[in-house]
């Protein structure tokens, strides 16, 4: 450590105004924050200061996604042999899904920490840690199979159209990984749906094994009204899916992880599984085809739902602020999923366009919250 | 308006003055007829020759129409110079024609045309006002190039019908964006184009 301190002290001239590179000053600072502890202290009053910054943030929801990551690695490694009919051991497929997906991660952080390196310089702005989790989220929401150089072009299109257009990290309308993936669903849908995409090596394999299908639990039941899963599959995650979605219990893992560092608020998950609840039931009593004839709770398990619900529809920034807010908000995310999912005969699956939808209204939600509050207390202090 | 500006009434609306980027009209026309190139530059010559044309003919007539029922007049006029543009689409492009569809009649209600008869025929003399309007009609056409340019490009690898991505890019796993296809992308590429512009010419940002 000694040495790479020496080594910053030694460059850190050439950064300063006056020195070789001044227009490098952030991403000077950007690296040595990430080395060591900045040193410049506030010099005025008294300031209480969070231990929760953004870093510490970012990092906890990280952790939070690594069980439902580590699984969809091993679980990408699963499908592909169960595809080929090739016997292999839990570290092999685990070092297979690793193969697959480790490269996704690495052009998603690259591409995306390029243009925020970009936009800091130019803004003279600190590069903060915004992109952290965005990029961890958006391999996590693709089909494995998802060509790298799609990955790249989604992610900076996420963060240009989505974050910075607006102003940076925490100026965001819309979830900027739920953007790139809206972005690659449109612009490429031969790469994002169907049953090929979903298993690492299926669209372009030479040997399937007989009765193998790569469609996932929630496209077989819009088209028959029944799956090949079980519902321990699917809770335990043994379904194809985008890499990270499939395992219920990883993502419950990292929900524990979320409510108890008090990152995500819990008041969007109960109510947007409640939503999803009673959509659910009012669709299984009027529905007439297959897939509304889908036990209602079984919706919570297949597809996208639980790690949606999870890790992006309680994204701080894009989520209504108001508490009244927090519960009709997810709500609102809980019914579109399901209105996506089983009225509109186009998509089997509509967490990702559900929760774009509630990005789009929390605002919308919030002033109406903020309008009723002032309301109800200008009536209280009127009667008085 | 002095002799030595009549220039500038070409030039200003093509960056400075621009209708599509910097007074914001004709925005829906702009994501419709933009998928291709060449419908693209058909609408932008017929929306150059309507709006000269009307600006020049209601320049004409600006002493004698009574400021009360000016709309309908102009809309009038309009009205004639779009099926006249109509017509000779049919005549000579009909492919062409059938392709954008409502879209020369849509000219009629076209903000560039109207705001144009309002703002500037209605107060000036016939040649500039002729003027102003193919400088604006021009305006409209470039960024519709522009962004007809890039649509077709990346969305359908083709420039004027005629494909420009080489076979081996797609071999290699290249393929088209189809977004780029759908009207919102239109509309993402014309603020990417204003943010750009406003970035370069600072007098243009709003406070």
């Amino acid at each position: 450590m000694k040495a790479i301190r020496k080594f910053l002290d030694k460059i850190k001239p050439n950064f300063q105004e006056g020195g070789k590179f001044p227009k490098l000053k952030s991403t000077f600072g950007a690296f040595e924050s990430f080395f060591f502890v900045p040193n410049h202290v506030t010099t005025k009053g008294a300031h209480i200061r969070d231990c929760m910054d953004m870093k510490r943030n970012m990092t906890a929801v990280i952790i939070a996604l690594l069980p439902a990551l580590l699984f969809g690695m091993w679980n990408v490694g699963n499908f592909h042999y169960q595809m080929t009919g090739e016997e292999a051991g839990f570290w092999c497929q685990f070092f297979y899904g690793l193969g697959q997906v480790f490269p996704i991660i690495v052009v998603s952080y690259v591409s995306g920490l390029f243009l925020e390196f970009l936009f800091a310089q130019v803004r003279k702005e600190e590069v903060n840690e915004g992109f952290l989790v965005t990029g961890l989220l958006i391999p996590m929401i693709v089909p494995v199979d998802c060509p790298l150089w799609m990955v790249a072009i989604a992610t900076m299109f996420a963060v240009l159209i989505g974050k910075e257009v607006f102003g940076g990290t925490g100026m965001n309308i819309v979830n900027p990984a739920l953007l790139a993936r809206a972005f690659l669903f449109f612009a490429y849908p031969s790469k994002m749906s169907g049953d090929k995409v979903w298993v690492a090596g299926l669209g372009d394999a030479e040997k399937v094994v007989d009765g193998f299908s790569g469609a996932t639990p929630l496209a077989q039941l819009a088209e028959k009204g029944q799956t090949q899963y079980s519902l321990s599959d699917a809770f335990f995650g043994f379904i194809p899916g985008a890499i990270g979605e499939t395992s219920t219990l990883c993502i419950l893992i990292g929900a524990v992880i979320l409510i108890w560092t008090g990152v995500a608020s819990w008041k969007i998950m109960i109510s947007g599984v409640a939503g999803l609840l009673l959509t659910g039931l009012l669709i299984n009593a009027c529905g007439s085809d297959v897939y509304t004839q889908v036990p209602y709770w079984h919706h919570l398990i297949f597809g996208g739902f639980a790690f949606g619900i999870v890790f992006m529809a309680t994204d701080p920034v894009t989520a209504a602020q108001t508490e009244t807010g927090k519960w009709i908000y997810g709500f609102l995310i809980g019914i579109m999923v399901l209105l996506v999912r089983v009225i509109n005969p186009a998509f089997p699956e509509g967490v990702m366009l559900a929760i774009l939808f509630g990005n789009i209204c929390a605002p919308l939600i919030d002033h109406f919250v903020v309008q009723a509050n002032i309301k109800r207390r200008k009536k209280r202090a009127l009667a008085k | 308006m002095a002799q030595n500006n009549n220039l500038e009434l070409i030039t200003k609306p093509l960056n400075l003055n621009n209708p599509v980027t910097a007074q914001i009209l004709g925005i829906c026309s702009a994501l419709a007829v933009t998928v291709q190139l060449e419908p693209a530059i058909v609408m932008a010559i017929s929306v150059t020759v309507v709006t000269a044309l009307s600006n020049f003919v209601i320049s004409l007539l600006r002493n004698t129409i009574p400021s009360r029922i000016r709309i309908i007049v102009q809309l009038m006029i309009v009205s004639l110079m779009v099926i006249l543009v109509d017509q000779v689409l049919k005549a000579y492009m009909y492919q062409l024609d059938k392709q954008l569809s409502v879209y020369v009649g849509l000219i009629i209600t076209n903000c560039i045309v109207m705001g144009r008869l309002e703002a500037f025929a209605l107060g000036n003399k016939p040649l500039p006002a002729l003027l102003d309007g193919i400088g604006n009609g021009a305006g409209y056409g470039v960024i519709l190039v522009i962004v007809a340019f890039i649509r077709e490009l990346f969305g359908s690898g083709k420039l004027f019908g005629c494909q420009v991505i080489p076979d081996c890019f797609y071999n290699l796993g290249y393929e088209n964006c189809g977004f780029m296809l759908n009207p919102p992308m239109a509309l993402i590429l014309i603020g990417m184009i204003i943010w750009i512009q406003r970035s370069k010419y600072k007098e243009l940002q709003e406070k």
